[in-house]
């Protein structure tokens, strides 16, 4: 609230008396408090209400994400093709290094900075419990992966569609990205955000999960990739997918909804693969949220 | 000050803001708290006690955050055990430590902070302009925290704490770090925030000085355990005693005039102790006290140096207890020999 310069003191050391007003206004209490934490995580995440340096890598990896889906769509349209080039699921998967890169630097942004600068205990001084606290970081780390992937998604669709192409299939395979896209919001993520809870140092955190998601991702396409291509032998190669939270979700999608191509195709080796695939990522996601209710219960 | 202090605190007639019942806190090593029984009354609150004595543990199991290992308590008339949330809903809570993220504006952070108690988002707005206003930043609010400097910080600490209008504030050691200006400051900041605002406030500290100055009464702990608890001017009052300097009677430098005083003051009914051969301390019983000393001293034909009040401070109140016993062991040696009084022993 602006002041006339008149009514400042000399000296703004000086508290000056304009008397003090209460609150009288509904108290909205818990669930009102853990909204607000999870709204204001979400916004952190992409650097808004930070400074102007916090805002540069989320919107970098934001346009990076989103212009080569764009560029997919002007190509087809000016080839006038009836198909996308790319695979909805599969654009996400292309795009993988740089959507690691994006929960690598933000997770720690929303649960070490937290715990550098102390300011989780203050958290736990307002109406909020530990597990508030605990659901309202997953879920705003979540959504943030989400609206990352679904921008490029909601691109690629609304191309499609406006470029003429096939409204049943296009809305079929919008729907399987979708799914992916959710997938890739809480396995993956849930796993960065046991390392950034982990460390108080936003440097380590951002290494050491860029590091896990990497070296996992690498060491699980290097196996697929070494297996004898083109043949429906190399199932066993692909059970090294379950290192990798990234990998898994691609394997898991793909062979669920019967998606990619390739001598490279990366998916859960049958029926039984499919069952394990799935509990892994279940457990990944329940497991991890376990470890962080215990990693607060004695903040 | 603290006279005044004391007649704002209205004892007995508005119920507890905090009230403990055999409130234990044990760890696997130590006993944090140990069948801790007080009562907080509305006003400003000092909690004392050295580092270690339990204080902080008290906070934390105050805000519902940690659970006692036994006993019963309340805040606001709100079970500690049952009710965490709407207890933190009503109280602001200072931590010691910093808690201010570097990159985020203080506008920008008690907004939040605002919102995280439950103030919708308007309110929260409107408040936090006007609290900042209240402990005195102004255009900096807008700035990055990082550059702050630790005043500004405490400031922004406290305001965090204001901001939701609280009934009751918890302060953990307000003026940690802080020069002697900004010290100041935030002790009258503090007082500000009862007098003014209305608002109940605990406060931590283990500088005893400060607190003589801003609280209405002080709760003492020690090791867990409840040392005292009593309004401020009881502990500075009781023990306000007068120094009595006197010289020598002309002419006559052997006898010693201390003891003739003293004898003679001791015959009115003061308490009296020798400091040396020429200094007394008297216990100040009223306003008599000092026409007794002043006819005592010209009717033995000596000059006085020296008369003034010496205030006892709370800081010796831990030596006080330590030496409880000795002290008690001193005055029994003073009232065989004489009946004099021991005026430290309180």
């Amino acid at each position: 609230m602006p002041q006339p310069p008149d009514a400042r003191p000399a000296d703004t050391g000086v508290i000056h008396d304009i008397g003090y007003r209460g609150y009288t206004g509904p108290r909205l209490g818990r669930a009102y408090a853990a909204r607000s934490l999870f709204t204001q995580s979400l916004r952190a995440a992409y650097g808004l209400g930070r400074s102007g340096k916090s805002k540069v890598l989320p919107m970098l990896v934001l346009g990076a994400v989103t212009v080569p889906a764009v560029i997919f769509v002007a190509i087809a349209v000016a080839l006038h093709r009836d198909e996308l080039p790319v695979e909805y699921a599969g654009y996400l998967s292309n795009l993988g290094l740089v959507i690691s890169i994006f929960l690598a630097s933000q997770a720690p942004v929303l649960l070490s900075r937290d715990l550098r600068y102390h300011t989780v205990p203050l958290y736990f001084s307002r109406p909020i419990t530990r597990t508030d606290y605990v659901r309202a970081k997953f879920a705003a780390m979540a959504c943030a992966q989400l609206l990352l992937m679904v921008a490029p998604l909601l691109v690629l669709y609304a191309g499609a569609l406006l470029g003429g192409m096939d409204f049943a299939h296009n809305t079929g395979q919008f729907l399987y990205g979708l799914a992916a896209a959710v997938l890739y919001a809480l396995v993956p993520t849930s796993v960065a955000l046991v390392i950034a809870a982990s460390t108080p140092r936003r440097g380590f955190g951002v290494a050491a999960i860029m590091g896990y998601l990497a070296v996992s991702s690498t060491v699980a396409a290097i196996a697929v990739g070494l297996s004898s291509p083109g043949t429906g032998g190399s199932d066993a190669t692909q059970w090294t997918a379950l290192i990798s939270p990234n990998g898994l979700v691609e394997a898991l999608v793909n062979e669920a909804f019967d998606l990619g191509a390739g001598f490279d195709r990366r998916h859960a080796p049958g029926g039984l693969g499919l069952v394990v695939f799935a509990l892994v990522a279940a457990l990944m996601v329940a497991g991890s949220y376990r470890l962080l209710l215990r990693r607060y219960r004695n903040v | 000050m603290v006279l005044a202090a004391g007649a704002r605190y209205v004892e007995g007639v508005s119920t507890a803001v905090i009230k403990t019942e055999g409130l234990t806190k044990r760890f696997p090593r130590v006993t944090a708290l140990d069948q801790l029984t007080v009562e907080v009354r509305p006003g400003v609150v000092g909690l004392v006690g050295a580092n270690g004595a339990g204080k902080s543990t008290l906070i934390k199991i105050l805000l519902g955050l940690a659970p006692a290992t036994s006993g019963r308590g309340e805040v606001l008339g709100l079970d500690i055990a049952t009710q965490g949330s709407e207890i933190r809903e009503r109280v602001g809570y200072m931590p010691e430590h910093d808690c201010l993220p570097p990159d985020v504006s203080a506008t920008e952070f008690v907004v939040h902070m605002a919102r995280m108690a439950g103030l919708p988002a308007t309110a929260a707005r409107e408040r936090t302009a006007d609290t900042l206003r209240h402990v005195g930043l102004y255009e900096e609010r807008y700035r990055p925290m990082g550059g702050y400097s630790t005043g500004m910080k405490q400031r922004v600490k406290l305001a965090q704490a204001l901001v939701h209008d609280p009934k009751l504030v918890l302060l953990d050691e307000p003026t940690n770090g802080l020069d002697p200006a900004g010290r100041d400051e935030m002790l009258g900041l503090i007082r500000r925030v009862h007098t003014d605002f209305g608002i109940s406030v605990l406060v931590t500290t283990h500088l005893l000085g400060e607190l003589e100055r801003t609280c209405d009464h002080l709760v003492v702990i020690d090791g867990g355990k409840l040392l005292r608890s009593s309004s401020t001017a009881s502990f500075t009052e009781a023990t306000a005693v007068l120094a009595v300097e006197v010289t020598d009677l002309p002419g006559d430098t052997v006898a010693d005039p201390g003891a003739a005083v003293r004898e003679r003051l001791a015959a009115a009914g003061l308490g009296v102790q020798s400091e040396g051969p020429h200094l007394l301390l008297v216990r100040l019983a009223g306003e008599d006290t000092y026409d007794t000393i002043r006819d005592t001293v010209a009717e033995l034909g000596l000059g006085l140096v020296r008369l003034e009040q010496r205030r006892h401070r709370v800081a010796e109140l831990f030596t006080d207890a330590q030496d409880a016993q000795d002290a008690q062991d001193a005055q029994n040696t003073q009232d065989d020999e004489g009946g004099t009084d021991d005026a430290a022993a309180s």
